[in-house]
């Protein structure tokens, strides 16, 4: 999937000419064995972009490098976030002994969320660099990707970056990655991205290790779909990696997990700018332009062939994108609703995992129940939502998938606490993941205990220097979507890193905590919390709110129940004085001003049974980091 | 000083308006209104000797003004910027008196009453105030029975100054008092100590004023109950003919402010405000002084019926409002800028409104309300007047009253006044 929003204005795909003709310019087919499919696994900062950078120059692409730098200025959300910008997949022309290869350079999104992706664009790979810097040694993503690539049998190039800092351990970091993915320290290549040191050596060196694509070409076309964007000129463009046969322009496509079929408008490959070709061989990484107008009928995973010579078997590891968290989204002008939904509509044509429904709250009126693959997915479409649509939102707090087993058998899949069901229920499950954190040794025991606060069973721990800690742990997944992360960071004073991945459910002992004003319950604050926590939530629910909620001509009760049990209260006690104490000659405008402004602000009251309860309040109460989960 | 009794009010933020006319001029439809509305006279005093805490308005120390003296009587130091003194000020304020007059037509419309705020207008010379009242008789004349009020801090007046002002016209007094208690004088940055304010309504009295008012502040920082209520026995053991009394705002921009945003003093509390309003409620209506608007009791000054019964007022001096016709405007603020808008011959006026009729309807509504003769029911459009049931249900206004035709605030209604304009207002 692709995060950088539509390519409009980039200029990138306007198109510049008709693809050429077979015939009139034939295309010499790219022997595989000349081919090295490669990846760069890196942390944020560890110097993958600069890496790429060094790369495009010595192999003749420079002016590569101005337009990625364009193309980095949009990328506002990405960068803020330290998320890994998609260098474009390069394919770069190199020469060992006089022999001329081509190296095709996939890049790789960096985050937790994307794993699936990921994992994606290493199937396209038969190597990957692992770039370390080697002045902060291998961090936990780094590490999950490593043993994705591993999962793929990919050749790994352990390399060490940044050599040139003073505050560089290259020895030290060098016995840490011989002791993750075994070999001698002493083969680990050590180079600078930054000044160039070492890199044409660790193109040399891609070139002798790499294997080279091995495929079938006179067998029906198979490409794997890494990635797919949308392009308002040209509609999607798929990025592909060839294994077998051949995919050209005169055939129509054909997307395996859906079946249908479209016409081929282009293929080509990237160097770096989009350069049709007649077709794509054996080996090759190109893009394909089906002629379709959304992400979702050209899957990142799914398997290309040809329509009229269509595969038996697609190649494996497709996955349909599975939201794991969901929240709703709510404009917080009501009348923003349809500009929301037409919001959502475009961002869906990019991001094939965003799923929503329209969602009507009490609290909040109009909004979609939104699901996304993970707390940073989350945030990076809301912040598409605010700052390329200018709508202005709240987001309720985000809650995972729970499986309800009721009496008499029925099951029932709950998205949003409201519809957890009142049925008698026989079990409940709820996902977990498998968390990877790596961490100073001094910290273990504090990380310990917040995992356990959590709800985590240990499952491993490593040691992969004398100070440096590799702790596997189940979580459940709801344990960790608030301020997990946050809490691990200011515990471990940010030497700590982490990463997960789904790992199925478990049973857990679950309840539903509502929340109540004047006997009302107030939808968007109902959560899902574990038993043993549902009394903190409560307190702390009904006291923010007490905090949070003007006071009215009545006494207002909060109450947090589960079911009919009151599990705790708060009182909002009556308004005793709300009036002006001097109403002179110049008071007079002043005073009617105010009265306006009141009336104004009335109109974004919610009123709940009796109570008026500003925006504000739920926005506040709602935007706070701490969720059920916490305690 | 505190403004309390100000009717010009005069708070220191101006509104945002439209220009006002060089010459003053007023729309047709607000002079048509001249011949059949009382009219009163605000005389705004942008004087102190030094600045309140808790204080907003529009006034000046003379340390401010650039003399750096602030002695007993009013300096007429060389150093002053032109225009800003003392002298320049009742100079302009008795050429914006001429404008008034020609602004307001040729028509015979005597004043029924005058009224001295500030600021501190007892820091001018009685014989300035005198001048400033015969200017008024000259150009405007009174009614026989005006009502002509000058504020006075306690320690600011004695009984020869008094006399003076008595002769000259005055009929009434309204002293700033605020609490009997040296401690809670000493939050408030006032100057004077308790007994001052027993020999100021002494000196009144032999001065021959029979109408004395006293300003009260409550919920001061530090105020007990105890000390709120020593004050109003303080205040009716002067047997004053008139109290206001009002809770302590903290203003933004005010010493007070910041002194509560550090954490210095305590904000004053709603509830605590509301128990201290109640005391003084039956407390003063215990000695005879009956409540006629929310905060205040007692013989009721014409002048400030005036601005919540939607009377002419014309504000003289800097920062001060007025009120024509549906035309509300404001002069400008600073003593020099306003001396030299009159010395060129151009209205003082920074900016004005003119209030359309639905306006103007919520405005009634808002002051009204206020008073105990209540808001006419008729004064509502059909459509507001389901919220005139809602307030009584609420227990907020009188069912009797309301049966006979007028929403009056009962005295929880009060405390909850403007929760009730906006109900009224259908919000």
């Amino acid at each position: 999937m692709d995060l950088r929003g539509v390519h409009a204005g980039m200029g990138r795909w306007v198109p510049d000419g008709p693809a050429p003709d077979d015939e009139e310019t034939p295309v010499p087919a790219t022997d595989p064995r000349s081919i090295r499919n490669f990846c760069i696994i890196a942390h944020i900062d560890h110097g993958k972009s600069t890496l790429a950078d060094r790369m495009l120059d010595l192999t003749g692409l420079v002016e590569a490098r101005n337009m990625r730098a364009q193309y980095l200025d949009r990328m506002d959300i990405e960068r803020e976030r330290g998320i890994t910008i998609k260098a474009q997949n390069v394919r770069l022309p190199w020469r060992v002994a006089g022999a001329e290869y081509v190296l095709h350079l996939i890049d790789t999104p960096g985050h937790v969320d994307f794993s699936y992706e990921v994992s994606r664009s290493l199937a396209a790979c038969e190597g990957a660099v692992l770039l370390v810097d080697a002045a902060q040694g291998i961090e936990a993503q780094t590490l999950a990707n490593l043993y994705l690539a591993l999962e793929n049998d990919l050749t790994i190039l352990p390399v060490l970056n940044k050599i040139d800092l003073p505050a560089a351990l290259p020895d030290k970091c060098a016995e840490e990655l011989s002791n993750i993915i075994g070999g001698d320290p002493a083969e680990v290549l050590r180079i600078s991205a930054k000044t160039g040191e070492g890199v044409r050596e660790l193109l040399d060196e891609v070139v002798r290790l790499v294997p080279h694509p091995a495929g079938d070409p006179d067998a029906p076309p198979r490409a794997l779909i890494f990635d797919s964007v949308y392009d308002v000129y040209r509609g999607v463009i798929t990025y592909v990696r060839v294994f077998d046969g051949r995919l050209s322009t005169r055939d129509r496509c054909l997307m395996m997990s859906t079946g249908a079929s479209h016409e081929t408008l282009e293929v080509g490959v990237m160097s770096p700018e989009p350069v049709p070709t007649a077709s794509l061989g054996v080996g090759e990484v190109g893009y394909v332009i089906p002629g379709v107008k959304d992400v979702r009928q050209a899957r990142v995973g799914d398997t290309v062939t040809s329509a009229a010579r269509r595969a038996a078997k697609a190649l494996g590891g497709y996955r349909h994108p599975k939201p794991m968290v969901y929240s709703g989204l709510y404009p917080i002008d009501g009348s923003e609703y349809p500009l929301l939904r037409e919001a959502l509509d475009k961002l869906q044509l990019n991001d094939a995992a965003l799923a929503y429904e329209p969602e009507t709250s009490a609290a909040l009126g109009f909004g979609f129940r939104c699901g996304f693959l993970g707390l940073l997915h989350l945030e990076i479409v809301r912040e598409r939502l605010e700052r390329e649509f200018g709508l202005s939102l709240i987001s309720t707090a985000p809650n995972v998938v729970y499986r309800v087993d009721l009496e008499g058998g029925r099951e029932h899949v709950v998205t949003n606490p409201s519809d957890w069901p009142t049925g008698k229920i026989t079990e409940i499950f709820e996902p977990v993941v498998d968390a990877m954190l790596l961490l100073p040794s001094e910290y273990v025991g504090t990380v310990m205990e917040l995992c356990q606060a959590r709800r985590g069973q240990l499952e491993r721990m490593d040691y992969l220097s004398t100070d440096r800690v590799e702790i596997k742990y189940v979580l459940p997944l709801a344990e960790i979507v608030f301020d997990f992360f946050d809490a691990l960071k200011s515990r471990t004073r940010g030497y700590a890193s982490l990463d997960y991945e789904p790992a199925g459910e478990q049973p857990a002992d679950l309840v539903k905590v509502d929340i109540l004003l004047q006997g009302e319950p107030v939808d968007a604050f109902s959560a899902i919390v574990h038993k043993d926590k549902a009394h903190s939530y409560g307190v702390a629910m009904t006291q923010r709110l007490r905090e949070l909620i003007p006071r009215q001509q009545f006494e207002v009760p909060i109450q947090a129940a589960i079911g009919s049990r009151v599990i705790a209260r708060e009182n909002i006690r009556a308004i005793r004085k709300d009036v002006l104490a001097k109403c002179y000659g110049g008071d007079i405008t002043r005073k009617r001003k105010l009265l306006e402004r009141q009336k104004e602000g009335k109109k974004r009251m919610k009123t709940i049974g009796r109570v008026e309860v500003p925006q504000e309040a739920f926005i506040a109460a709602l935007s706070t980091k701490q969720g059920p989960g916490s305690s | 000083m505190w403004g309390g009794g100000t009717l010009g009010g005069v708070p220191s933020a101006l509104p945002a308006g439209e220009p006002v006319p060089a010459d003053g001029a007023l729309p047709e439809r607000a002079r048509e209104s001249v011949p059949d509305t009382p009219l009163g006279l605000y005389v705004h005093v942008p004087f102190c000797a030094s600045r309140c805490g808790y204080c907003d308005f529009n006034t000046y120390t003379f340390s401010e003004l650039g003399t750096g003296v602030a002695p007993d009587g009013p300096p007429q130091s060389p150093t002053l910027p032109s225009g800003a003194g003392p002298g320049d000020y009742v100079q302009a304020a008795i050429v914006e008196m001429g404008l008034a007059r020609a602004a307001l037509g040729g028509v015979n419309d005597p004043l029924v009453s005058v009224y001295f705020g500030g600021g501190t207008p007892t820091l001018l010379p009685p014989g300035d105030l005198a001048r400033l009242l015969d200017a008024a008789r000259d150009l405007f004349g009174l009614t026989v029975h005006a009502e002509i009020t000058t504020e006075a801090n306690p320690e600011s007046v004695d009984e020869r100054s008094l006399t003076t002002l008595r002769e000259a016209g005055f009929t009434r007094v309204s002293l700033g008092m605020q609490s009997a208690r040296p401690h809670v004088l000493s939050v408030l940055d006032r100057q004077h100590e308790p007994a001052s304010v027993g020999r100021a309504v002494s000196s009144a009295r032999a001065a021959g004023f029979d109408n004395v008012s006293l300003d009260l502040i409550y919920g001061a920082p530090g105020e007990s109950p105890a000390d709120w209520q020593a004050s109003l026995d303080a205040a009716l053991a002067l047997r004053p003919d008139h109290i206001s009394a009002y809770a302590l705002v903290v203003e933004p921009g005010t010493r007070l402010a910041r002194r509560v945003a550090r954490g210095e003093v305590a904000a004053p509390d709603d509830d605590d405000l509301a128990d201290k309003y109640l005391l003084a409620d039956a407390t003063l209506e215990a000695a005879g002084l009956g409540w006629y608007e929310v905060s205040n009791w007692g013989r009721p000054c014409r002048h400030n019926l005036g601005y919540w019964l939607g009377a002419n007022w014309w504000g003289i001096g800097p920062g001060a409002h007025s009120h024509v016709g549906g035309v509300r405007w404001w002069n400008v603020k600073h003593p020099a800028a306003y001396a030299r808008e009159l010395a060129r011959g151009r209205s003082p006026g920074h900016g004005r409104e003119v209030l359309d009729p639905q306006t103007r309807r919520v405005e009634r509504v808002l002051l009204e309300t206020r008073l105990a003769a209540g808001l006419p029911l008729d004064a509502l459009p059909p459509a507001w007047r389901a919220g005139a049931s809602a307030v009584v249900a609420d227990g907020l206004a009188d069912p009797a009253a309301l049966a006979a035709g007028r929403v009056v605030l009962t005295r929880r209604g009060r405390l909850l006044a403007d929760a009730v304009v906006r109900r009224l207002i259908g919000d």
